[in-house]
């Protein structure tokens, strides 16, 4: 577990503290270096960088459009089953939450599939909560390959699994796996997951150990922005992705920066620390430029969380994915219905109509880059 | 003109045809280059290929597809893309390239032989990206390899040529034609090339994010004819010292 060695024994409020005493020298150095380390990346996220915020853009879109050239991948989420057996104070699915609770069987997951392919989707990222019984392996190689039939990409993000369990997900043709720590400050952490197996906040950071180490070509990682401090999640979080390429060079990263957003769960108490840790526009902005000036080729993912206003302005300057058209419910693609969503999304735009956008920004939307050669 | 496997192309720009920001652009852009032969990523393909509007464009133009096999990760990974390049598009052309490196995209030279030995033997003209390895290089050349494709510097990065000694090697030994891939990010550094004596140079990352890509195409066409043709004249070797016009031995001749 070479990763979440190395996570955890990492000195939380030292980084917080470090971060903080950045200055404007700090965030010039970081600028004008080529290589830049941790200690440059805390430079720019601090305080202290947020005038730089113009410059970190430029370069970052500099750098973005060198290695990725002038593209944006497209994919869409397909929520399998909203079943959850942890009890997450900050998330719709929880098991308190008195929702209607369903499991998509192989003949609805087929109708889902053919609305998001008649969209031009082919890059699918297949949603759970986290019930180990109901929706758990065996779920999954009943329904993958019906799946994988249909579409190019297969994108995970269901519970933390063994090792065995990723690499038998590799052979049914699942290419990315998605697992956030959500928070990487352990008491944090303990505060919002209260039952559960999702309690395990050690196996759950040791999971992008067992996915590298299954072979799965793209790991997924990130924070809840909103949880914790959310700028030492997200050195944490680029710490995190860096040790994945170090340790699993065959392995794609993938980052996200989700922020945290209303649903049916939220409690007065959690709404309160949103408003104290939750970035700004501003911040998300520098925070991804940030990633981006600090590791060149890590994917960088946005979802519709965000504004369709924001999306658009920041589509250009860092990210290579972008989910749109996304419905956050079971179901919701053959019949949308307000009551199961997981949360709340912003962007609600048609998928056309985002294409479209990604165009207006001189890029070009790929619907599908990944075939399985196997 | 240059000669792959009995084909003779007009042009020695190759060009790839990814990163551009939307096909029509990449179409202009090849046309402006003259590029006669285009590199064509099968993983980006559409599952329905009638479909697939980039394929559409490039069919129009008069140009040789080279379909790669990027995304694989080893030989077994690249011989499936390369049976399934002849399977879709009937293809018996194919751009070996397996990085399995996520970061820096840099070619396993290991699998990379691997896949070549057999794809030759199935039938494939095989074009294998590789380090400028002169090594390598020979052991690509003896496994029956159309060309070697080593690279300038990492993928992507506009970094020219910084194997340069190591390419003038694989040039001098070379029985198949060199062609730089990779790296060559301005036109003096694609001319740079092939007054080495590169068969052919490969570009996309300083075509396709140019501010004006169909503009920079046609400088890079002309910057490879340029570099050709001076090749091809026999430029005079460069002197550490000035020659004097009254040589010192020249009493010897009057003997």
């Amino acid at each position: 577990m070479r990763i979440a060695s190395t996570l955890m024994s990492q000195d939380l409020s030292n980084i917080a503290l470090s971060i903080q005493s950045k200055t404007n020298k700090h965030v010039e150095q970081a600028l004008g270096k080529t290589s830049r380390n941790l200690d440059d990346f805390m430079a720019l996220i601090s305080p202290a960088a947020t005038p730089y915020v113009e410059e970190m853009a430029a370069q970052s879109q500099m750098l973005t459009r060198a290695r990725f050239g002038n593209t944006m991948g497209l994919f869409v989420p397909l929520y399998l089953a909203n079943l959850c057996a942890n009890e997450c104070t900050y998330c719709g699915f929880t098991m308190s939450n008195k929702i209607k609770r369903t499991v998509l069987n192989l003949s609805q997951i087929e109708t889902e599939i053919d609305a998001i392919t008649d969209m031009g989707f082919s890059q699918v990222l297949l949603v759970t909560g986290e019930h180990e019984q109901k929706v758990g392996m065996s779920y999954f190689s009943e329904v993958l390959p019906a799946i994988r039939a249909k579409v190019s990409n297969v994108m995970m993000e269901v519970q933390p699994l063994p090792q065995k369990d990723y690499e038998t997900l590799k052979t049914l043709g699942v290419d990315a796996v998605l697992v956030y720590q959500e928070t990487y400050h352990p008491q944090a952490y303990a505060r919002y997951h209260t039952r559960g197996k999702k309690q395990d906040f050690l196996w759950r950071l040791q999971t992008s150990d067992r996915i590298g180490a299954a072979g799965i070509d793209k790991i997924g990682i990130g924070a809840l922005l909103g949880l914790g401090d959310w700028r030492t999640d997200s050195v944490m979080t680029a710490l995190h992705g860096q040790l994945v390429q170090q340790h699993y060079w065959r392995s794609r990263v993938a980052i996200s920066f989700p922020r945290l957003r209303q649903c049916e769960g939220n409690t007065n108490d959690s709404a309160n620390l949103l408003t104290q840790q939750f970035p700004n526009e501003t911040q998300l902005l520098q925070l991804i430029c940030a990633h981006r000036l600090f590791n060149p080729q890590a994917e960088l993912s946005l979802s519709t969380r965000e504004s369709a206003r924001f999306r658009d302005g920041v589509l250009p300057l860092g990210i290579t994915s972008m989910s749109a058209g996304s419905q956050t419910q079971p179901g919701g693609y053959s019949a949308p219905s307000e009551a199961l969503n997981q949360f709340d999304i912003d962007d609600t735009r048609a998928v056309n109509l985002v294409a479209a956008a990604i165009e207006a920004k001189g890029l070009q939307p790929v619907w599908k880059d990944w075939m399985a050669f196997s | 003109m240059l000669t792959l496997a009995n084909q003779t192309f007009s042009s020695r720009l190759l060009m790839g045809t990814g990163k551009f920001s939307s096909p029509s652009i990449m179409k202009r852009s090849v046309k402006s280059a003259k590029s006669t032969m285009v590199t064509l990523a099968m993983k980006r393909l559409s599952a329905h290929i009638e479909h697939d509007n980039s394929l559409a464009l490039l069919r129009e133009l008069d140009v040789t597809l080279l379909p790669n096999t990027s995304g694989a990760k080893n030989a077994q990974e690249a011989i499936f893309a390369a049976e399934l390049v002849y399977e879709v598009l009937g293809s018996p052309w194919i751009k070996l390239e397996i990085h399995p490196d996520q970061q820096h995209l840099l070619p396993d030279p290991i699998e990379t032989l691997r896949a070549a030995e057999v794809l030759v033997k199935k039938g494939f003209n095989v074009l294998p990206y590789c380090h400028a390895d002169p090594v390598l290089c020979r052991r690509l050349e003896e496994v029956g390899c159309a060309a070697v494709m080593p690279l300038g510097a990492p993928i992507g990065t506009n970094q020219g040529l910084q194997t340069a000694p190591f390419l003038r090697i694989i040039i001098e030994q070379a029985n198949v034609p060199v062609i730089v891939d990779a790296g060559i990010g301005k036109p003096s550094e694609a001319m740079a090339a092939m007054e080495m004596g590169a068969d052919a140079v490969l570009v996309n990352t300083a075509i396709a994010t140019a501010i004006h890509p169909v503009a920079m195409a046609s400088a890079f066409s002309k910057a490879v004819e340029i570099g050709r043709k001076a090749y091809e004249a026999g430029m005079p070797d460069t002197q550490q010292d000035a020659k004097p016009s009254s040589p010192l031995t020249q009493f010897l001749v009057q003997e």
